[in-house]
């Protein structure tokens, strides 16, 4: 039954050895999904969440999830829109990535609410003016959008291609892809952005604040851009990581190259915009909301450092690093850099989300820590162990790269 | 409303008052200052000198009832936070909210509290309960509304006399618990209010003006240094202290 599912002209290991390596992440998951239990039944007293420190880890990992994720989209807009014809050798892949980190971000979001059974009402009463309807909205729909997306690939799986209506519904599907392509990046252009400006809104968080247009090129566009920048890396640390594990070449050195070079260059516009913007918000933003912008970064472990980390260290340097045709002739070199950018906006989502919350407002507040209890933990790493045995099935079982046939026979 | 911290001794009746007067349910078992459900509380500010040296003053915190900029309206995606534009009251609709705590994150006076467990009574105590305010449910959050169901009881008192409402008609819970008068609560749109007199005395403040929000409570005290710790934008003290 397992051999007749794998791909023709594809190798997969045995199906104990697959068994072997997904029964821990089964194990994971389950762990997780106690601790989802736990929330649920319990309520959000299970976390180490409190009146101060609103969010915590999970919207941290939501952002997280959703910037890195952001590949399907910007693979699907560069391949179909942009006719990037070597990047249909990782839109697959893509495309799952994208699906287990949305999907993975909404079900976290669930155990996250207070009452998740009251989600509709966001669409029943939305507050037009919030970003977190936007965000609501657009996330929803572009989970459906990549669920669509999702769907082609599952279709031409060996077994289900004998039947001939699925065929049929997989082609038909397929012709329409550049438009869901289309509205995958409408709608990520918009929450990725609405993310951003989720925190610049703030203007009780006078660190993340931007007053009035400042919202939009501080937050809005920098958070798309950033998001816009990871995706392609992440697509080609994930390309290389499972092309490690599963011991095979899976993609040519060439796309992992048009990955790091298009990441590379979107990255450095990112940095240089948000070198600017830093600029503009220590001496400008900040002073006029009466901030001395260095006294955000006294407390704790909060230092500039953080600064320096975000925009040269994991910004500038893994963006020339992409953009160098001397690191591109070295996988190695050129993953490591891909590790580097995706981490600068790792640490981007955290300062938004867990430094925003730290640091005080009222003259006589403290500076706040927070540490997350196991079931936090617990299901974030749940997300994880979903996301690797979705794409673990995905791989052994539908043709998530079209290359590696013809690789295999070279 | 002006609070005179000058006359608050931090005796925490208005906390107690509050709690009662809008069905705050006791403390449950591992509630910690910063998840418990305080509505209203004190704070105690020390001036960083040490004993006996040290000079303290209590700071009634509750929502602070910001103006047009309220920054718990704009940011709640399905408006469970309302602004009353004839009060300029802002009021939570706790059956409406998802329990997603933006707007908490939002609140630079951190005055808005979220319900990490089930309300529950002891025993016989839910027959204290006021029939006026409804509960509210675990996974919703709450805050104070400048007792919201004794203004809706003075409204139908005064339509049920075909009188508009008058000053007298309502005061918060907070206000009449205070055993010193410190609080003084009213129309500040009326000049002849004596809240509206209060509040254009030139002692008087409001927390993190700078932000713009347009705090509807103000403070009020002679000292300089009161004022000046309070209204100064750096962040100096390392510990908060919760009373009440």
């Amino acid at each position: 039954m397992d051999s007749s599912l794998i791909p023709r002209g594809l190798q997969r290991t045995s199906f104990p050895r697959f068994l072997a390596w997904v029964l821990p992440w089964v194990a994971l998951l389950g762990v997780g999904l106690f601790a989802v239990y736990l929330c649920l039944a319990y309520g959000l007293n299970q976390t180490n969440m409190d009146n101060r420190f609103a969010f915590g880890a999970w919207i941290y990992l939501d952002l997280t999830v959703i910037a890195l994720g952001a590949g399907a989209f910007f693979t699907g807009f560069l391949l179909y829109i942009l006719r990037r014809k070597e990047l249909a050798a990782v839109i697959n892949s893509a495309v799952v990535i994208g699906f287990i980190c949305y999907s993975g971000a909404v079900a976290v979001l669930m155990v996250d609410v207070g009452q998740p059974l009251r989600a509709w009402f966001t669409f029943w009463h939305p507050n037009v003016h919030s970003m977190l309807t936007e965000v609501t909205f657009c996330i929803t729909c572009y989970l459906t959008v990549l669920a669509i997306e999702y769907v082609p690939l599952i279709l031409k799986n060996r077994k289900l291609r004998k039947n001939a209506s699925m065929l049929l519904f997989e082609f038909q599907l397929h012709k329409l892809m550049v438009v869901f392509a289309g509205i995958g990046t409408f709608l990520s252009f918009f929450h990725q952005g609405s993310l951003g400006g989720l925190y610049g809104v703030l203007v009780g968080r006078p660190f993340a604040f931007r007053p009035a247009f400042g919202i939009w090129p501080s937050t809005f566009f920098l958070f798309i851009l950033s998001a816009a920048a990871a995706g392609p890396s992440f697509i080609l640390l994930t390309s290389w990581l499972v092309s490690k594990i599963a011991r095979k070449p899976l993609v040519a050195p060439d796309v992992y190259r048009t990955l790091g070079r298009i990441s590379g260059s979107i990255l450095l516009v990112y940095v240089l915009l948000k070198a600017v913007d830093t600029l503009v918000w220590i001496n400008r933003t900040a002073p006029g909301l009466g901030f001395q912008a260095s006294s955000f970064y006294r407390y704790g472990d909060f230092g500039s450092w953080i600064l320096f980390a975000e925009i040269v260290l994991l910004g500038l340097l893994p963006a020339l690093m992409l953009l160098s045709s001397r690191v591109a002739q070295h996988t190695g070199w050129l993953v490591t850099a891909a590790a580097m950018a995706c981490s600068g906006i790792v640490l981007n989502r955290f300062v938004m989300t867990i430094q925003t919350l730290a640091l005080p407002t009222l003259p006589f507040d403290a500076f706040l820590s927070y540490v997350p209890s196991w079931q936090e933990v617990a299901t974030f790493l749940a997300v994880i162990a979903y996301g690797v045995l979705v794409y673990s099935f995905s791989f052994r079982y539908l043709n998530l790269f079209p290359q590696e046939r013809e690789l295999r026979s070279a | 409303m002006v609070i005179d911290l000058d006359r608050c001794t931090g005796c925490g009746a208005c906390v107690i008052a509050c709690a009662v007067e809008n069905n705050v349910p006791p403390a449950h078992e591992g509630t910690t200052p910063r998840t418990g459900l305080t509505w209203m509380r004190v704070v105690r500010v020390d001036d960083g000198r040490s004993f006996p040296d040290t000079r303290s003053v209590f700071v009634p915190l509750m929502c602070q009832q910001c103006d047009h900029h309220t920054p718990c309206v704009s940011v709640c995606p399905q408006n469970a936070v309302e602004y009353d534009e004839e009060t300029g009251i802002v009021t939570q609709v706790p059956v409406r909210c998802l329990g997603c705590r933006y707007c908490m994150t939002a609140c630079p006076y951190h005055a808005r509290y979220f319900n990490w467990w089930d309300p529950e009574w002891p025993a016989g105590m839910e027959q204290t309960l006021n029939p006026d305010v409804s509960t509210r449910m675990r996974g919703v959050a709450e805050k104070c509304n400048f007792c919201h169901g004794r203004l809706q009881a003075a409204r139908a008192k005064a339509a049920a006399g075909s009188r508009p409402l008058a000053p007298d008609d309502y005061q918060p819970a907070c206000v009449e618990a205070c055993p010193t008068e410190a609080i003084v609560f009213g129309d500040l749109n009326d000049p002849r209010s004596t809240v509206s007199a209060a509040a254009s005395s030139p002692d008087t403040f409001r927390l993190l003006e700078h932000l713009g929000t347009g705090p509807k409570v103000r403070y009020r005290s002679r000292s300089a240094a009161v004022r000046e710790s309070l209204t100064r934008n750096s962040v100096s003290s390392e510990k908060e202290q919760v009373h009440g």
